[in-house]
């Protein structure tokens, strides 16, 4: 019978099979030199009289001039949002409805414009913010649309009313998508706001100015402050503000809970992560390739709740990292406009800094690396993905959160140990669990302390679907009916 | 707990070496990865060497009960020369016929380098006495095919008797003889990946040289998903045991938009090795005209019509 | 120069996407129109246009369902003059229209006000869904022209139900309208189909129709008992508006699943 491979005329196989480059055309979106700050429905220069500029993480080219809000934008800005709230929450709750179906429609028809813009200011790929971030974006906006005029159903026996003026502040991860987490759930609920978009990222956030311009969103309803960690502090230390909902690092996040501490404003919190991935022996193997792979490299790791450690039950082990490996290497890292990206640009130089420091002591404290071979681009900030194995729970590249493309894998034997692997960090925002038994799913999921778990998936966000954390992965839920509230108070 | 595949016990893989893990396949993980797949865009110089590889990998097919020495010797002419505006065009890796038609083909593809495949086994639905499955073998075979593309006994298989299905395998390929084996598992019978993937392990265990989705005569028949499941488990097996086996997806390819979907999967799962009609194939008719077409749009830059094609 | 002559509209029924005449050839003058009069084969036609659309609309997404029933309110609002001409007027179609988009915010949220998850006394994930009980007649009641139709069907389409719809006689041209605005939205073929005719030929035989689901009999008047009796033949769910707008309207044309699933090792 046929030996190894019967040899066969024909032609032989090439040495490679480059794609060409696929680039999503720039030309949809044309960015203003220069931004003000978005207050009351016009756009103004700052009192603080001070700008900056926001680059393109994968070329480092300058993209517009973006203004840096101080303490006396800051106030004006919230002074416009109470003004607003005045007629804004007594607007009739279906009429407030329509607004945000209004704002929805508008996002996704300049959804491509939208997304290209994201991409070159954050450095995602363009198949993300188009296919993920831009659908989310639009679909967050119509599910709160939904509940602006259905508040007594979500709440049995209580009667919710809106808090006022809501502080937020967004990172640079999923500027657009985040600014929806936070913008469609306060206005369906009758507050008004003043967004802060990261430093970093100002500018989809500045052209949903416009959004609302074209959705007649009434003046002051939604207020854009752009700047970096001072502008969000002097936001945060505002008197005239009801309510603050900040997503970014856990450090900052602490900061504000010790700055609101004993006043009357409502809080919450969406910090960061360090999550399992807990991978069993009995699992649809390639399919938990692929979730590893996704938990970790997509948006470049960028994400709160990245499965940045995967816990492989040891049977397993040496099989499952050699297919991760060979699928590493199908990875393409590059060109964010390119719809062939999977990897884009690392954010900031900042945060490349980050990065590589935690990866190097990773490498100084025994773990084993491994980073596919990859051509970079000479200019922008960029970072191969990379897995480390041998790793120990005591490791700081097991421990601290790296916000990057890379992975730490370590093992277990029973379910037991992989409940207490996973649980043995001060985080608790997500965690995965692949096998194919469904009675494990969830015994996991009901011992496992994190606020989102994925069965045999990861990285599904839902506007449904309720997000946050437990411990100091950050307190409150955005997403879903429990999502509303945030934004209330209750008589 | 990793499950043992339910084969005969005296079970050996041509060329030694273990069967890997059965495992399971989860439907949407493997749904939504090939759907990632097709979303790449392949421009310029990747394309024309997609087309064009594409039109290589063809095993033209006609397969009809109206079928007569003549539409067989005018698709076998289109196979030689799919282009006759373009002598640059390559021919198609084969031609496939009922056992009845592999005589007209063979002479007429004679000294071209396309082979002759013809299907057997009672083709397409395989619900004939092993021996009448057998002979239908033998006669492709003494025709001249140069493969043949059989059809496992889904009966069998679904109804849990896996070894007679192994063992009828095995029979058939030593009825081919020289001929080259492709076994068509007919996915769209067989209800889940997990059962397509069982299959396929079957397939190869019993000396596939080549696994194959459809006989297209059901619907669903290739589809993206399914072709990256068997395309795993090739994979799984040559990492196990170094055997290469090859693939072809069968039935509903009519388009060059799909066909490179296709090589792209092929692509970034088993690797640039795999971009060849001596481990790949394309079971299709009306894909021919449309690779001709999007080759000559490439080329020249300009939408063209289906007229300047012949259509056979 | 003479007045120009206006091309008169035909109202047709709209069964399967499509407008066809009453398969029996016959009209009615009614509104000053002649108006089909579909007969008890258009309703057997519709009902099995409505079983085939059960599938794929309630397979969709409820998001997709959503933001469907939002766009019929879109083709509604741009149709605002039509309607408000075979209805009692523009104040009428906007309270219909705001009745669309009220509804159409619940299709991804019934299953969390409607749905749970149940604390069970064992090692047992427990939770309950609605889902659509599948094909939904409506017999229409006579007033508001439109948004009496409109208040019963878009109910039963949230959750993911097909419905039959019988126009009321006095106002069919509304409802032939509210059919074309349908028909250029993105709801599927099916989904909604509208009979115009005579009630006491038509809702009989939907209430005995062994393949609906559900029959609601707001608009039949003294005709109720009739129908809820030839409705217990198959237990047909018999379903009557009890407030103008709630999510328990939706969970009136639903059914609810319980699942239960081991928690182990």
């Amino acid at each position: 019978m046929g030996a190894v491979e019967k040899p066969r005329t024909g032609v032989a196989a090439p040495s490679a099979w480059e794609y060409a480059s696929a680039p999503e055309s720039r030309e949809i979106v044309a960015f203003e030199k220069r931004y003000g700050l978005f207050i009351g429905g016009d756009h103004v220069s700052p009192r603080s009289r001070s700008w900056f500029t926001t680059l393109s993480p994968s070329t480092e080219e300058p993209l517009a001039e973006v203004a840096q809000g101080g303490p006396k934008d800051v106030a004006l800005a919230v002074d416009a949002a109470r003004e607003a709230f005045r007629t804004w929450s007594r607007r009739k709750p279906s009429e407030r409805a329509k607004v945000l179906f209004r704002i929805a429609r508008v996002l996704q028809e300049r959804a491509r414009e939208l997304a290209v813009a994201e991409s070159l200011d954050g450095g995602k790929p363009i198949k993300e913010s188009r296919d993920v971030d831009l659908p989310l974006a639009a679909a967050h906006f119509f599910y709160y649309a939904g509940w602006a005029d259905k508040l007594e159903y979500a709440f049995p026996g209580r009667r919710p009313r809106p808090l006022g003026v809501a502080a937020q502040i967004v990172p640079w991860n999923f500027p657009l998508l985040m600014l929806s987490w936070k913008i469609a759930p306060a206005l369906a609920c009758g507050n008004t706001v003043v967004l802060k978009p990261a430093e970093t990222t100002p500018l989809t956030a500045l052209l949903f100015a416009d959004v609302c311009r074209q959705a007649e969103v009434p003046p002051g309803v939604v207020n854009v402050v752009t700047g970096d960690g001072a502008t969000g502090a002097h936001l945060v230390r505002e008197r005239g503000i009801d309510k603050v909902a900040f997503t970014g690092s856990t450090e900052v996040g602490k900061a504000i809970q010790r700055e609101l501490a004993g006043r009357d404003v409502s809080l919450t919190l969406e910090l960061g992560g360090k999550a399992a991935n807990v991978v069993f022996e009995d699992c649809a193997l390639d399919q938990a390739v692929e979730g590893i792979v996704n938990g970790i490299y997509f948006n470049q790791g960028h994400v709160c709740c990245a499965g940045s450690r995967l816990l492989v039950q040891e049977s397993i082990h040496d099989q499952l990292v050699r297919k991760l490996k060979r699928r590493m290497a199908t990875l393409r890292v590059g060109d964010p406009l390119d719809k062939n990206t999977d990897v884009g640009a690392i954010n900031s130089s900042a945060q490349l800094e980050r990065i590589s420091e935690l990866v190097q002591s990773g490498v100084d404290e025994g773990a084993e690396l491994y980073q596919p071979p990859c051509r970079l681009p000479e200019k922008g900030w960029w970072f191969a993905p990379a897995v480390f194995t041998n790793v120990a729970q005591s490791h700081r590249i097991a421990r601290e959160e790296i916000f990057g493309p890379v992975l730490s894998v370590l093992t277990f034997r029973t379910p037991d140990e992989a409940v207490e692997k996973a649980n043995n960090t001060m985080y608790g925002l997500s965690a995965g669990v692949w096998t194919e038994k469904g009675s494990r799913i969830l015994w996991m999921a009901d011992r496992l302390r994190s606020g989102v778990v994925w069965g045999n998936t990861f990285n599904r966000f839902d506007p449904s679907s309720p997000f946050g954390g437990y411990k100091e992965s950050g307190f409150g839920r955005e997403g879903g009916r429990h999502g509303l509230e945030a934004y209330l108070r209750f008589e | 707990m990793s499950q043992t595949l339910a084969l005969p016990r005296a079970l050996e893989l041509p060329g030694g070496g273990r069967l890997p893990r059965l495992g399971a396949v989860d439907a949407v993980a493997l749904e939504g990865r090939a759907a990632d797949l097709a979303k790449r865009s392949i421009k310029r110089e990747s394309k024309l060497f997609a087309l064009e590889l594409a039109i290589r990998m063809i095993d033209l097919t006609t397969l009809e009960g109206a079928d007569t020495p003549g539409k067989v010797r005018a698709l076998s002419v289109k196979a030689i020369r799919p282009d006759p505006g373009d002598a640059a065009v390559p021919p198609v890796a084969a031609v496939c016929v009922y056992p009845t038609l592999v005589g007209v083909a063979r002479r007429t593809v004679a000294g071209s380098g396309v082979k002759v495949a013809s299907v057997a086994t009672a083709f397409p639905s395989g619900q004939s006495a092993r021996e009448v499955k057998l002979a239908d073998v033998r006669s492709a075979v003494e025709a001249g095919a140069d493969e043949v593309d059989m059809v496992i006994d889904r009966g069998a298989f679904l109804s849990g008797r896996i070894a007679q299905v192994y063992d009828e395998i095995v029979a058939v390929k030593e009825a081919c003889g020289d001929a080259h084996l492709k076994v068509i598992l007919e996915t769209g019978e067989l209800g889940t990946y997990d059962a397509v993937r069982r299959a396929s392990l079957v397939a190869i265990a019993g000396g596939a040289d080549f696994i194959k989705t459809s006989t297209g005569k059901v619907s669903p028949a290739a589809t993206l998903p399914v072709t990256l499941c068997m395309l795993e488990v090739i994979r799984d097996v040559h990492d196990e045991t170094g055997l290469v086996v090859g693939m072809k997806p069968a039935g509903g390819i009519r388009t060059a938009k799909q066909a490179i979907q296709y090589l792209c999967l092929l692509h970034e799962t088993l690797g640039v090795d795999w971009l060849t009609p001596d481990r790949f194939r394309l079971g299709a008719s009306s894909l021919l005209n449309d690779l001709l077409l999007q080759l000559r749009k490439q080329r020249t830059g300009i939408y063209r019509s289906p007229d300047e094609f012949t259509v056979d | 120069m003479s007045t120009r002559l206006p091309v008169r509209k035909t109202y047709k029924l709209y069964i399967g996407g499509s407008f066809p005449r009453s398969e029996s050839g016959r009209t009615l003058e009614l509104e000053g129109h002649n108006v089909a009069r579909a007969s008890r084969k258009d309703a057997r036609d519709a009902v099995v246009a409505a079983r085939k659309a059960v599938a794929p609309w309630s397979g969709a997404t409820a998001y997709n369902r959503g933001q469907v029933l939002y766009r019929l309110a879109e083709t509604m609002e741009t149709r605002t003059d039509a309607l408000a001409a075979v209805s009692s007027g523009r104040r009428e179609v906007a309270r219909a229209i705001d009745r669309v988009v009220w509804y159409a915010g619940w299709a991804d949220k019934l299953a969390q006000v409607l749905g749970s998850s149940n604390p069970v006394a064992g090692p047992y994930f427990n939770f309950t869904i609605p889902e659509p009980t599948g094909v939904v007649a409506v017999i229409a009641a006579d007033e508001p022209p439109l948004d009496a139709l409109v208040s019963r069907v878009v109910p039963a389409l949230v959750g993911g139900n097909a419905v039959v719809a019988v126009a009321s006689e006095a106002h069919p041209l509304a409802a032939i309208e509210l059919a074309e605005a349908i028909a250029t939205s993105d709801v599927p073929p099916g989904v909604v189909n509208v009979l115009t005719g005579l009630r006491t030929e038509l809702a009989p035989v939907l209430a005995a129709h062994m393949d609906v689901n559900a029959i609601d009999v707001t608009g039949a008047d003294g005709d109720a008992a009739t129908l809820e009796s030839l409705a217990a033949e198959n237990v047909k769910r018999v379903v009557r508006a009890k407030e103008d707008r709630s999510p328990w309207e939706i969970a009136a044309f639903m059914e609810l699943k319980t699942v239960w699933h081991p928690i182990g090792r």
